[in-house]
Order: C-alpha cells, then sequence, then structure tokens
C-alpha cells in the first residue's frame, strides 16, 4: 500500500486582509511528483513554506511522512530538503564549503559531510567549480549547487520552490534531467512552477493554484482531457483580414485572439471536422489564412479555460524558447 | 483526486531529533566559521574591521588629542580605551547587516528548514563578531603601544579589561542582531545602526571627559554604556578605585544581553 509523502487539509493562511491560502488540500503519495501550477501569487510559495515548517498555517494541517509540521518541526525538518526561488547559497563561500556546511548543520559528522560534498558535487557536474566561491558561479551553477545543498542529508522528501524561475532554456533544459534522475532514485518531489510545460514534463500528477485555491487537479493528461479539445490556429497576413475571419470562426468553438501576429486560437471538440467546415467558411468569405495548425491543447490552454486568462505572460516565450532549442 | 482517497502513512518513522547544549553549541561553531570565512573573503569587511580603528588611533593621537585636555595628562592612555570601545561598539554593526544580508537573500529560510538548533545562526553570528574583535583589539592594543600607551597595572589589570570590552561588544552584538532582523536589508539595518551608535559612543567619555560637556549633555553621557565601560577599562589599565566602575560595566553588558538574546531569537523564530 502506498502512503504518503506530503498530506496536507484545509491549509488557510492570511497576511492581513491578504488571503494566501484559502482551503489548500495536497496528497503526494512516496516516490511521486506532484506539480504546484500556478501564476504569480497564486499562493505556491506560501504552501511550500508551511509544509517545510518556515510559516505556521492558520487553519488546517499538515504532515511530512506522518509527521505533523506544526506539531514537530524538527522532526518534519530532517525528512525535507528545499531549494527556494533564490538560490540560498552563501556567495562568499565555495560551493564545497556551502555543501560541507550543510551537511555539518544536518548532523551528518565533518568526514561524513566533505565526502558527501564530494559526491554532490560530481553529481551535479561542480567538480570544477568546487574550490571556487559561488559568486563566480552563472545562474544555473547557483541553482544546481542549491538544488544539492538541499539534498545533503538524503530527504526523502523535496520542495523545489520555482527551481528554474529566470534560467535561460538551456539551463533550464539541464536542471530538468538533474531533477528527472532524481525523481528517478524514489525522491518525493513537490514542485512550484509557473511554466505549463515543466509541469508537464517532471510531474506526475498537478494541481492547477489560482488565488489561494486548488482550481483543478489530475495527470497533465487528465487536464488536457478534460478540456475535451482539440486547438485549432489559423493565422493572418494582416489585421484587418483577422479581423473579418474572428465573425467566420466564432461560431465553431471558444475563440481566443487575434495576437500581434494576427494568429485566431480556437478551441473545439472535433479538430478535424471543424477545420474543414472553417476553411470552407473562410473560402467563401474569401478570406484566404497564411498559417494554419492543429494542435493538441496546452497546460496553458487549461489555465485560460479554467480561469479566463492566460498563466502567466512569458509562458508562450519559454515554450517557444524550448522548441526553438529542440 | 482527493486527499482522503489514500491513507496516511501507516507507521509514523521514529525520526531522531539532535537537542541540547552540545548541539546548539556545534552548530552555532559551524556557522560562526562561515561568517569569519566572510571576513578573509571580502576585503570591504575586513577594512572596516581593521584598518578604520588603527585611524581613529592615529586621528585621535595626532591630529585632535593636542587640544583635549584629560585628567592625569597623557591623552594616548586616555584615548585608547575609548577607541577599544567605539571600535567594538561599531563592530556590532557587522552582525546586523550580515544577518539582514541572510535574510534578504534566503539564506535564513535554508537555516531554518534544517534540522539545526534554532539559536545556532544568532549564537554564531554573535561569536564570530566576539572571535574577530579579539583580533581587531590585540592589533590595537599593539598600535596603540606604538604610538606612546602604557598599562601602568600591569598585564592581568589590561586582560581583565579586555575581557570587560569583550563581554561589552558581545552584548551589543546581540542589539544588532536584533535591528538586522527587524530591518531585514542590509541598507537599513546599517542606516538604523549610526543613529544609535553616534551618540553611544562620542557622547561618551571614550574620546573627551564628560565634565567638558554642556550640562544636558553630561547626564547623558555619564548614564550610558559606553561611558560605563570606558571608565572601567581605564581604571583597570591606568589604576584608580575599579571596583564599583567594573560592576556598572559588567550589569550594563549582562543587562543587554538578558534583555536582547531572548528578544532576538524569538525575533528570528517568527520570521518570514
Amino acid at each position: 500500500m502506498t502512503s504518503l509523502a506530503i498530506n496536507a487539509e484545509g491549509l488557510v493562511k492570511a497576511y492581513g486582509p491578504v488571503v494566501a491560502l484559502d482551503g489548500v488540500d495536497l496528497a503526494v503519495p512516496e516516490g511521486t511528483v506532484l506539480g504546484l501550477l500556478g501564476p504569480n501569487g497564486a499562493g505556491k510559495t506560501t504552501a511550500v513554506r508551511i509544509l517545510t515548517t518556515l510559516l505556521r498555517p492558520d487553519a488546517g494541517r499538515a504532515e511530512i511522512a506522518g509527521v505533523d509540521v506544526v506539531a514537530h518541526p524538527q522532526a518534519a525538518r530532517s525528512l525535507i530538503g528545499l531549494a527556494g526561488q533564490y538560490a540560498a547559497v552563501d556567495e562568499l563561500l565555495t560551493g564545497r564549503e556551502n555543501l560541507v556546511m550543510a551537511g555539518r548543520l544536518n548532523h551528518l559528522g565533518t568526514s561524513c559531510a566533505k565526502q558527501r560534498a564530494d559526491e554532490l558535487l560530481d553529481r551535479f557536474g561542480l567538480s570544477d567549480a568546487g574550490g571556487r566561491t559561488v559568486k563566480a558561479y552563472s545562474g544555473g551553477m547557483r541553482r544546481r549547487l542549491d538544488l544539492s545543498v538541499a539534498l545533503v542529508a538524503r530527504p526523502p522528501v523535496l520542495f523545489l520552490d520555482e527551481p528554474t524561475t529566470g534560467l535561460d532554456p538551456r539551463s533550464r533544459t539541464d536542471l530538468w534531467e538533474v531533477i528527472e534522475e532524481l525523481v528517478g532514485d524514489g525522491t518525493t518531489l513537490l514542485l512550484t512552477t509557473q511554466y505549463l510545460e515543466e509541469a508537464d514534463r517532471l510531474a506526475d500528477r498537478i494541481a492547477v493554484i489560482d488565488a489561494g485555491r486548488v482550481i483543478a487537479r489530475g495527470t497533465a493528461a487528465e487536464l488536457k482531457a478534460d478540456l475535451g479539445a482539440t486547438v485549432v490556429e489559423v493565422g493572418f497576413g494582416d489585421a484587418a483580414t483577422a479581423g473579418l475571419a474572428v465573425e467566420v470562426v466564432r461560431p465553431y468553438g471558444t475563440l481566443t485572439g487575434p495576437d500581434d501576429s494576427h494568429r485566431l486560437q480556437l478551441t473545439v471538440n472535433d479538430g478535424p471536422h471543424v477545420l474543414v467546415q472553417i476553411l470552407r467558411g473562410l473560402d467563401a468569405a474569401n478570406l484566404a489564412p497564411a498559417r494554419l495548425a492543429v494542435r493538441e491543447p496546452s497546460l496553458n490552454d487549461v489555465f485560460l479555460s479554467l480561469t479566463g486568462r492566460p498563466a502567466e505572460p512569458g509562458a508562450d516565450l519559454v515554450a517557444d524558447a524550448n522548441r526553438s532549442a529542440a | 483526486m482527493s486527499a482522503t482517497a489514500l491513507p496516511r502513512a501507516a507507521v509514523t518513522r521514529p525520526v531522531p531529533v539532535h537537542t541540547g547544549p552540545r548541539v546548539v553549541l556545534g552548530d552555532a561553531v559551524v556557522v560562526a566559521g562561515r561568517n569569519l570565512r566572510h571576513l578573509t573573503r571580502n576585503p570591504q569587511l575586513l577594512v572596516f574591521a581593521t584598518i578604520q580603528p588603527v585611524m581613529f588611533v592615529l586621528l585621535f593621537r595626532y591630529v585632535f588629542g593636542g587640544a583635549i585636555a584629560v585628567p592625569g595628562g597623557s591623552y594616548v592612555n586616555y584615548l585608547m580605551p575609548g577607541v577599544f570601545a567605539q571600535t567594538v561598539a561599531f563592530g556590532a554593526i557587522a552582525t546586523g547587516v550580515g544577518l539582514a544580508e541572510d535574510l534578504s537573500k534566503g539564506l535564513i529560510d535554508r537555516f531554518r528548514s534544517l534540522p539545526m538548533a534554532r539559536s545556532a545562526v544568532l549564537a554564531g553570528r554573535t561569536l564570530a563578531d566576539l572571535v574577530r574583535n579579539v583580533g581587531v583589539v590585540t592589533l590595537l592594543v599593539l598600535v596603540g603601544m606604538a604610538v606612546g600607551f602604557r598599562v601602568s597595572n600591569g598585564v592581568l589589570a589590561l586582560l581583565g579589561g579586555l575581557a570587560l570590552l569583550l563581554l561589552f561588544g558581545f552584548a551589543l552584538s546581540w542589539v544588532f542582531a536584533l535591528v538586522g532582523l527587524l530591518t531585514a536589508d542590509a541598507e537599513s539595518a546599517q542606516a538604523a545602526a549610526f543613529p544609535l551608535l553616534f551618540p553611544l559612543t562620542f557622547a561618551s567619555s571614550a574620546f573627551v571627559p564628560v565634565q567638558s560637556m554642556p550640562g544636558w549633555l553630561q547626564t547623558f553621557a555619564a548614564n550610558q554604556p559606553v561611558t560605563a565601560v570606558v571608565d572601567a577599562i581605564r581604571a583597570l589599565v591606568l589604576g584608580g578605585p575599579a571596583g564599583s566602575l567594573v560592576l556598572k560595566a559588567l550589569a550594563w553588558s549582562l543587562g543587554l544581553l538578558v534583555i536582547f538574546v531572548p528578544l532576538a531569537v524569538r525575533r528570528y523564530r517568527q520570521s518570514g
């Protein structure tokens, strides 16, 4: 029988009049990855701070491997690793010194901490940089070091709060590979992200969070299936044509656009059939599309249909950057 | 997916929790080691810690000193205990600024997520200040000797005076630990520290006799901790009845510790 590595029920947290969490339940079985997906300010970081004992909830309870984080915070801390949004490593220490310090503060003992530091530097491709002060590290190297610091005590449960925010696409892909490897070793992971593609790639299950509430949960495939849809994209050469085409395609599904590149996006139930009808309609109105695509919905589409707005403005850019890198 | 669909961990694993004074001390030593390393890696900190007090010795010995009349006649002997106190007082800012910086960079969150002793981050920080003060004050004694500072009561009395000084510096580090945690960014911590330290160090007996100040200022200057500590060190080092002055200085330092250690630790637990 699988047991829960993370179990939170009814978490509430308010900062004065601002409700950051409004009754959040999360259950993460051992050895699985939960992606907590939502825009800035949705409450992702607040949830992580409660689960990692940094913040007390106003209401609700949370357990790490059966240990209550409010009643037994010190015991909970020895079960978790946390890597936050801002690579919390000491810039004036070397990579190796950061790891040894974390090992000793986890009470590994000095020689064991040193051995573990070398292991992790090696594993994260930081062996050569291990003797240099972190000040000289690139953003990607800092995140890798931050992640390895979180792993010093081999915690069974790992929290990564927006691990790739602010990284260039190449470093992001590198870090994804490292995280996938970790998960392969059986670590339970709760990952928060604004990047839909990241949740899609790394998470077994996804909880979509918005304004302090979980508004949807399931696997990436389930969330897409719930949308029950195919996305038809039709691009035009200029704004005027696109404007006329809006009237033609509107009856066939949920329309977004036209965007800056005069592209209309239509979420429809029966893609191929509707595509033919759209093309007929456009032909009859004498409107020739410049570009045409039919695709499976992305998580961004899911978020759009759940909340009526995109997850975050940069999401498409990131996806595009990764597509062109691939 | 519902939270109740899966059973909770059937058996709560026994989780070893390390506690006790040895753990606190061990963790504090690790953190102190980290902060002392900073001193060697960040030249600015080192300059602030060593060159500035030396400049003050030279400034007051050779520029202002000639114009200041003190009881006993020798200004350099009068000056050195004052510079000692000024140095540890301004040195205590490092704790505040360092903690504020750690807080803003997320390092405090990392420490707080580790199964380490709760008070060790603050204890380690203030311990590092103490170790740095031992080095800086030793240097100052040597510089003082080079410019004519002479101890008339023997080495033991000097060491006693320096111990009193280090205790005062340690107490001030805890005061600024609280300031750093409350301000939560390095610039604000620095900005908050100076208006506190300027009157304490300059409106004191550190550089000029309190009797030379206007009456309203004398009331403050005669009844504040820097004057208490400086007067006690002077009495110990240069001679004179020291007993009650030493007790007064001890009372100030211990009083500050009793008030500010719990306040800072409480704030550390809450912050975030």
